[in-house]
């Protein structure tokens, strides 16, 4: 179960995330409702890495930048 | 219900009330639904929008002469990240009633900031929108459980369906002093800290830049900061598990839909299928058939002939009248003069009538006294400006917004947002750019506006530059549409070609020349649903007419000012003048300069006047070219002014200027032979 950063999840897989960039981006994450350890489902993955979760019923688009510093592992 | 006019000992009174009057503050995070809860408590009117950055400023309204009731742009918390927040946290700093509007399918999500407006010391009361949704959705939450928790009033309310709307006033009146999460008390004990009022101190503790200049303390760090907010965030995730239950399959559509749209393949569908929707409803149906109809049979054969007709009966006057063939061809012309006036000559007023009756016709007047020729001549004030605003403008500005406003409230534009994301990252934007890029189509000064959800200084200025250049506004890309097809395929491609390229050489230049990088994407999706009628309605009637009313003083001031040229031969003079540019360089008819002129006062003004001309495929794509480069409406203009600064807002206006003459004249040298 190796850790990934979120630019390289799968589409349609629930991860969970194992820890968030720190700063500005952290707490504005927070603020949307993902922490660590949340499980969130990976609903689309844009070549060039932006991708978009949703967790609950709010989806979250984010972009590479942010995605890449962002580590996830597989959840089933 | 508010009062705008009063009379001077109402206002003395008003300002006694004034006093007492108790801030009543409207917040909540992006589209929520304030303002539509803004617009039943002010009895009047603002923007709603279902995208997030909508109300960028806040609006203030009376109610029942007791309240003063605030509208704020939607945030996910009370601090300075940015400009909507900034605004947003100084006037709930000073709010004696904050209601909190919650969406209630995002609960985990709403109820942090609910947690924080609690925590702030504030008088609370939550209401609970999109009730009708949960409904839908076979939702349950328990909110007497929801307002055990935080200790306030939790009023289910749908502002689609106006329910709960008349429990606003017991809203207001039982706020209250929420359960606080936060605990202050190891600061308060800090000597430096003791005296700062409470809200200040928690927005302190939360690392509030304001704050710390204010008191002069350091800045509080992330990893202090991050206590507080990973407290609150747990204990909303704890609370939201105990009160919501059960979800249902309903809404797949639309959630199916919006997961298309940002497909990587699917997208770009879902985009070509948006862009054909709008183009035959906008450039087919509109802009060639109902334009036609209102601007060629109403504006001209009834309005202008009719008064013209009018006109002539007191004045001399040169009417040639033409005979048009199946096609709308000339075949046979006749002038008739009339040295005193229409009804002076019985004889030649007969045949003049005679002489097109039962026939197709085209009828031109001209007027020898310069008075009459300045107010219904070719350019007249009067004649010219009611054509082209009411029977060209209005429908296709109608149309225009009609269809953004449908865009807007669908919550496709966050999507697109999310698949431009890489592509404008190239030119040194966010896919949140492509919100004011998009709106631009609409109106390029209220777009303009909108460059401020964007995350820093260096996007707002490559934004509002694309925007200035490049972007052709509705009014002006319904005149384009127009000439445009009437030019044909190959001059359309071009068009396109060269203002695509502009914009990609525009933007990658200001990218490369300016220190500093895009900021990163961080965009929460808003639900797709079908627009409400009522709001899109709304939102179109409102903003047309503030279009048209604006609109319309600058259209009588530019057919005021070329009257005035045309009438004193002024026009010809610079026309001479600007001869060497327009004929040689762009080879166009020298008249075209008057287009430009009037282009300066509106865009789309100018591009108006180029219908008259007889111009050639390839002159009209030259002339459409520089048009659309071409300075921005003086609007546009002053709202630049005003959000770039001076200095900036002037350069960007001047290069505009040499730009659109330099592309537009390499183009006619390539093209016109």
């Amino acid at each position: 179960m190796g850790n990934k950063t979120l630019d390289k999840a799968k589409k349609g897989k629930f991860l969970k995330i194992l820890s968030l960039p720190k700063g500005l981006t952290r707490i504005q994450l927070i603020r949307f409702g993902i922490t660590e350890g949340d499980i969130v489902l990976c609903l689309e993955r844009l070549p060039g890495g932006t991708v978009v979760i949703r967790k609950n019923r709010q989806e979250i688009a984010i972009g590479f930048d942010i995605a890449r510093e962002i580590l996830y592992s597989n959840h089933s | 219900m508010s009062s705008q006019n009063s009379t001077e000992a109402e206002l003395t009174e008003k300002t006694k009330s004034d006093n007492k009057k108790l801030k009543v503050v409207l917040a909540g995070n992006a589209n929520v639904g304030k303002s539509i809860f803004f617009n039943e408590l002010s009895g009047g009117y603002v923007d709603v929008s279902n995208f997030p950055g909508t109300t960028v400023s806040i609006t203030k309204a009376d109610y029942k002469h007791k309240y003063e009731v605030y509208d704020t742009p939607g945030i996910y918390g009370v601090s300075s990240y940015n400009e909507e927040e900034t605004v947003a946290r100084e006037i709930i700093l000073e709010a004696d009633i904050v209601l909190n509007v919650v969406n209630s399918l995002y609960l985990d999500r709403d109820l942090f900031l609910t947690q924080q407006l609690i925590d702030l010391g504030k008088k609370v009361t939550v209401l609970l929108n999109f009730t009708d949704q949960v409904k839908a959705r076979k939702l349950k939450i328990d909110y007497d459980k929801l307002s055990a928790f935080l200790g306030v009033e939790v009023i289910p309310c749908s502002a689609v369906e106006k329910y709960g709307f008349d429990k606003l006033d017991f809203a207001i009146e039982q706020a209250r002093y929420g359960k606080k999460l936060a605990d202050l008390s190891s600061m308060r004990n800090k000597e430096s800290l003791a005296s700062i009022p409470e809200p200040e101190l928690l927005l302190y503790a939360e690392g509030d830049q304001l704050v710390s200049d204010k008191y002069n303390l350091p800045v509080i760090s992330f990893d202090e900061r991050e206590i507080i907010y990973i407290q609150r965030r747990n204990s909303v995730n704890e609370l939201v598990s105990n009160i919501e239950y059960e979800d249902s399959s309903k809404g797949k559509f639309f959630n199916l839909l919006g997961r298309l749209s940002i497909g990587p393949v699917s997208g770009v569908f879902v985009l070509i299928a948006v862009l054909s929707m709008m183009y035959l409803f906008i450039g087919d149906l509109v802009s060639q058939q109902l334009v036609a109809f209102t601007e060629g049979e109403i504006g001209h054969k009834i309005f202008e002939y009719n008064l013209k007709n009018y006109v002539a009966e007191f004045t001399p006057s040169e009417i040639s009248a033409e005979i048009l063939n199946d096609e709308g061809k000339a075949i046979e012309k006749r002038t008739f003069i009339f040295k005193e006036n229409l009804l002076a000559d019985q004889q030649l007023y007969k045949e003049y009538k005679d002489y097109y009756r039962d026939k197709d016709y085209q009828i031109s007047f001209s007027f020898s006294n310069p008075v009459y020729r300045l107010l219904f001549g070719d350019f007249g004030i009067i004649s010219m400006t009611i054509t082209y605003l009411l029977f060209l403008l209005l429908p296709l500005v109608l149309a225009f917004y009609l269809a953004m406003a449908f865009l807007e409230d669908s919550g496709y534009l966050p999507r697109l947002a999310t698949m431009m994301d890489r592509s404008l990252n190239r030119i040194g934007l966010n896919g949140k750019a492509i919100i004011p890029i998009i709106l631009g189509f609409g109106c390029v000064t209220m777009a303009t506006i909108t460059t401020r959800i964007l995350g820093n200084e260096r996007e707002k200025t490559i934004a509002t530059a694309i925007l200035q250049f490049v972007i052709p506004c509705s009014a002006q890309l319904a005149v384009i549409s127009v000439l445009m097809t009437s030019a044909g395929l190959v001059p359309f491609m071009i068009y396109a070609f060269v203002i695509l390229s502009v914009l990609v050489g525009l933007s990658t230049a200001l990218n490369y020349l300016m220190k500093g990088t895009y900021s990163p994407l961080l965009l929460d999706l808003p639900m797709m649903q079908i627009p409400k009628a009522g709001n899109v309605l709304k939102k179109t009637y409102y903003r047309t007419l503030g279009f048209m009313q604006e609109a319309a003083v600058w259209f009588f001031v530019g057919a005021l000012l070329i009257g005035i040229f045309d009438v004193t031969g002024l026009l010809v003079v610079f026309q001479d003048l600007l001869a060497p540019i327009t004929t040689h360089w762009l080879k166009l008819p020298k008249e075209a300069s008057t287009a430009f002129v009037m282009g300066i006062v509106r865009r789309d003004f100018g591009s108006a006047g180029l219908f008259e001309m007889a111009l050639s495929p390839m002159q009209i794509t030259v002339a459409i070219i520089t048009i659309t480069l071409f300075v921005p409406c003086i609007a546009a203009l002053m709202v630049m002014l005003k959000e770039r600064g001076l200095k900036q807002g002037l350069i960007i206006w001047g290069a505009t200027w040499v730009g659109a003459f330099t592309i537009g004249g390499i183009v006619a040298q390539i093209i016109i032979r």
